[in-house]
């Protein structure tokens, strides 16, 4: 069963226990600014969200990749990039519709989310469940579960 | 390790940046922060100095967890010399922007001498560098942290700045990073303006690692992070209400002080609660509160984040203040809303947002303008002095009109900006001040909670509930319940919170968290990130150290035993209702004790033999 990583902005509050843990795993420092899981603060709107690569079926990274340094893990479904193949030549961070590929200045190459090979540690990270690591194909349970517990009847509640 | 074991020095006078080692004797006998600092601040500066002149110093400063995965491990402290009150300041600032100055390679930066020039200090990593802040000076803490991140074009730069108060002298103007977290208390912002020195705006991007055992590391935080989650406090009540989930339980105990400390009960508490700020406004259909937030790495998420109704009058065609931003704690909700009789939650919340524009610290302020208003009300300041204004308690135009003056520090609100102390000595009536050694109470009335009385009393930065915490035993039952009346046993009380407090303070972690976790919790953490062996008794050795280090520069300074009382009102004054009626404080009964226990002399001041005992 391939897994994905549901995002839930409401829930965030923006404390970065994700980051950390993503660049521990990735750098084995605490360096949010190694994260590949971002998050976003909106001052004025009073909200927190959550932004990372969703692993797209058609890559637009990994079909722009030139030398092939971006392949599939079979297993997670993760575009993972090949850190000895890539060239650094930044062109998947251009394809990306969605900005979460990123070159890293220190190693040279590029850097995206690869699902921690099938563990990710922003969701076990995460004090407040806003990331969390589900079956790809029901992303939506738990929020049909919210909708359908509306309608039950109110003497049955 | 967890140090990263560089400190940088910036002399403003001559704009020399220098780098230097962590001294890691003293980091292994003070941990880092607030005890670490101050320990460079006794060493290098005269505590007899003028704290606004260029003699002076202020420390930006982490600790040894801050920027790693412990809950709430984002702190830096701001130590210097208070122009408040003459004692040793610390302040202490949540948000992200200590996690960015560890980040960037940094446990202190020490800031010296005064710039000829307005400055502000930019950090990339291992380089930094001061650049002119001319076209900065003069405007508000908001307007400069936008300048700055567009000067740099860079989001993620993070910024520490002054507002126009601290520029025009206020004396408790506050550090603001991030917008809305602050280093609040003891003027230390008035210092950094006294500098010429506008913002200090960081890029780290080194990371934070040298933990001593990952493995440790992990299992310890992640138990922590455990103990947060399941406690009442920190896993339910500060992320629902905030701090503010304490307004209408201190009211009921008869401790919550209101107009300026006559009363210790609000007939209006129940409309400025953390529950009424979940309540929908008629007037727009939203509520006060829009969400809760964190500060860096903070897993409990206390902090408020708020609106005010477009169409009050506080904030009507004034568009900057119609978005979210930081709400109210109960601290300043007391202040602002209480202690002035004021009743009017978005009033209060408009004034808060003011105290962050400007970045001066409200409860200061709030406590200000309170005397301000007895004094109004006592017709020793009248509306020549205000220039028309009535200041009457309740009146919550007065509150913000006050606030407004003082943040931006316009016509009277110099004067109210001399806090307390001084403006009730200027118009003859020194007995209507609310402060010890200088600084102003915070929303806890000591007739009724005996032992924070003592607390205050003995504070190193004058009157403070962060430098010993009594009240979460006293009310709370934190770590076991002791009576708020009682005063048998309050010395120790008093001690061991503050003892635990300074390591708290020096660890790079939030106090909120020992509303769950005592020192058996924090040691394991300390320990595993850190050389050596942090037990939890070494680490009240070292609170205790840290404590007595604090008390010799203020002696040093010239504040003494003496010093160490309340307010007349509060010794003399019965409270007039509610569980604590017909109760005073009685420090006398408490203050000797105290300095027993502490081994100090009779007049407080610390003995050769405790002096050894703790290695100073």
């Amino acid at each position: 069963m391939l897994r994905s990583l549901q995002i839930e902005p409401e829930k965030c509050t923006g404390c970065l226990q994700c980051e950390m843990a993503c660049s521990y795993q990735a750098e084995g420092v605490f360096n949010p600014s190694k994260s590949r899981i971002k998050i976003f603060t909106f001052h004025d709107e009073g909200r927190f969200v959550p932004y990372t690569c969703t692993q797209c079926t058609e890559a637009w990274c990994l079909h722009a990749c030139p030398v092939e340094a971006i392949v599939i893990n079979e297993a997670t479904g993760a575009k993972e990039v090949i850190d000895d193949i890539c060239v650094g030549c930044k062109v998947c961070t251009i394809a990306c519709p969605f900005g979460t590929v990123n070159y890293n200045q220190e190693t040279a190459v590029v850097q995206k989310c690869d699902l921690c090979g099938g563990d990710p540690e922003c969701a076990k990270a995460c004090p407040t469940q806003a990331i969390t690591y589900v079956d790809s194909d029901h992303s939506g349970l738990e929020r049909m579960r919210a909708h359908a517990a509306q309608n039950l009847p109110q003497d049955n509640a | 390790m967890a140090w990263t074991r560089n400190v940088l020095r910036v002399n403003l006078t001559n704009g020399s940046i220098t780098t230097e080692p962590l001294n890691m004797q003293w980091a292994n006998d003070y941990l880092g922060q607030r005890g670490l600092a101050t320990k460079y601040l006794v060493e290098e500066t005269d505590p007899t100095c003028d704290a606004l002149s260029p003699d002076n110093k202020m420390i930006m400063t982490t600790g040894p967890l801050t920027g790693t995965m412990v809950s709430t491990a984002g702190r830096y402290s701001v130590v210097t010399k208070s122009p408040l009150t003459g004692c040793i300041a610390c302040s202490n600032s949540g948000g992200y922007f200590g996690n960015e100055m560890k980040n960037a390679g940094w446990d202190m930066v020490i800031l010296e001498g005064k710039s000829p020039k307005p400055v502000y200090l930019y950090i990339e990593n291992d380089k930094a560098e001061l650049l002119p802040a001319d076209d900065l000076w003069g405007k508000s803490a908001w307007e400069t942290d936008e300048q700055i991140h567009a000067k740099h074009q860079d989001p993620l730069v993070r910024i520490a700045v002054v507002g126009r108060a601290a520029e025009k002298g206020c004396l408790f103007s506050a550090i603001v990073n991030d917008l809305h977290r602050a280093a609040g208390r003891s003027g230390v912002g008035t210092v950094m303006a006294s500098k010429n020195l506008k913002a200090v705006a960081i890029r780290g991007t080194r990371g934070v690692g040298n933990i001593s055992d990952p493995t440790k590391f992990f299992k310890a935080s992640e138990d922590g992070k455990k103990v947060l989650a399941e406690n009442a406090v920190t896993g339910e009540g500060l992320p629902a209400l905030g701090t503010q989930v304490l307004m209408n339980v201190i009211n009921e105990v008869g401790a919550l002080p209101t107009r300026n400390h006559r009363e210790v009960q609000f007939e209006g508490a129940s409309k400025i609660s953390g529950e009424a700020m979940l309540e929908v406004r008629e007037s727009d259909g939203k509520a006060n509160l829009t969400t809760n937030g964190a500060c860096f790495g903070c897993t409990i998420a206390c902090q408020r984040i708020s609106t005010v109704d477009k169409d009050h009058f506080s904030v009507k065609d004034k568009p900057q203040y119609h978005g979210n931003s930081g709400g109210l704690e109960f601290e300043n909700a007391w202040s602002l809303g209480s202690d002035c009789g004021v009743d009017d939650l978005d009033a209060i919340t408009a004034a808060n947002f003011l105290c962050n524009e400007d970045a001066v610290d409200p409860i200061s302020l709030g406590a200000t303008i309170a005397a301000a208003m007895e004094l109004f009300e006592e017709g020793a300041i009248t509306v020549k002095d205000t220039g028309g204004m009535e200041l009457k308690f309740g009146s919550a135009e007065a509150l913000l009109w006050a606030t407004e003056v003082t943040v931006r520090g316009e016509g009277f609100g110099k004067e109210l900006g001399q806090g307390s102390k001084r403006l009730c000595e200027k118009y003859g009536r020194p007995e209507l001040s609310m402060t010890v050694k200088g600084q102003e109470f915070p929303a806890y009335d000591p007739r009724g909670i005996q032992g924070i009385g003592l607390a205050y009393a003995t504070s190193n930065r004058g009157a403070c509930h962060l430098r010993g915490y009594t009240v979460a035993s006293e009310i709370l039952g934190i770590p076991e319940k002791t009576d708020p009346l009682a005063t048998d046993g309050k010395a120790g009380l008093v001690k061991a919170f503050q003892d635990a407090t300074a390591v708290v303070d020096s660890a790079g972690i939030c106090a909120f968290t020992t509303f769950a976790w005592t020192l058996e919790d924090i040691a394991p953490q300390i320990d595993a990130a850190c050389e050596g062996d942090w037990s939890a008794e070494r680490c009240l050795v070292v609170g205790e150290r840290i404590w007595t280090m604090e008390r010799d520069y203020n002696l040093a300074a010239g504040i003494t035993g003496k010093d160490d009382t309340l307010p007349k009102r509060l010794l003399k004054d019965a409270a007039k209702t509610g569980p604590a009626e017909g109760r005073a404080n009685d420090l006398h009964k408490m203050l000797p004790e105290y300095y027993e226990v502490r081994g100090w002399t009779l007049d407080g001041v610390p003995t050769d033999e405790t002096r050894s005992r703790l290695g100073l």
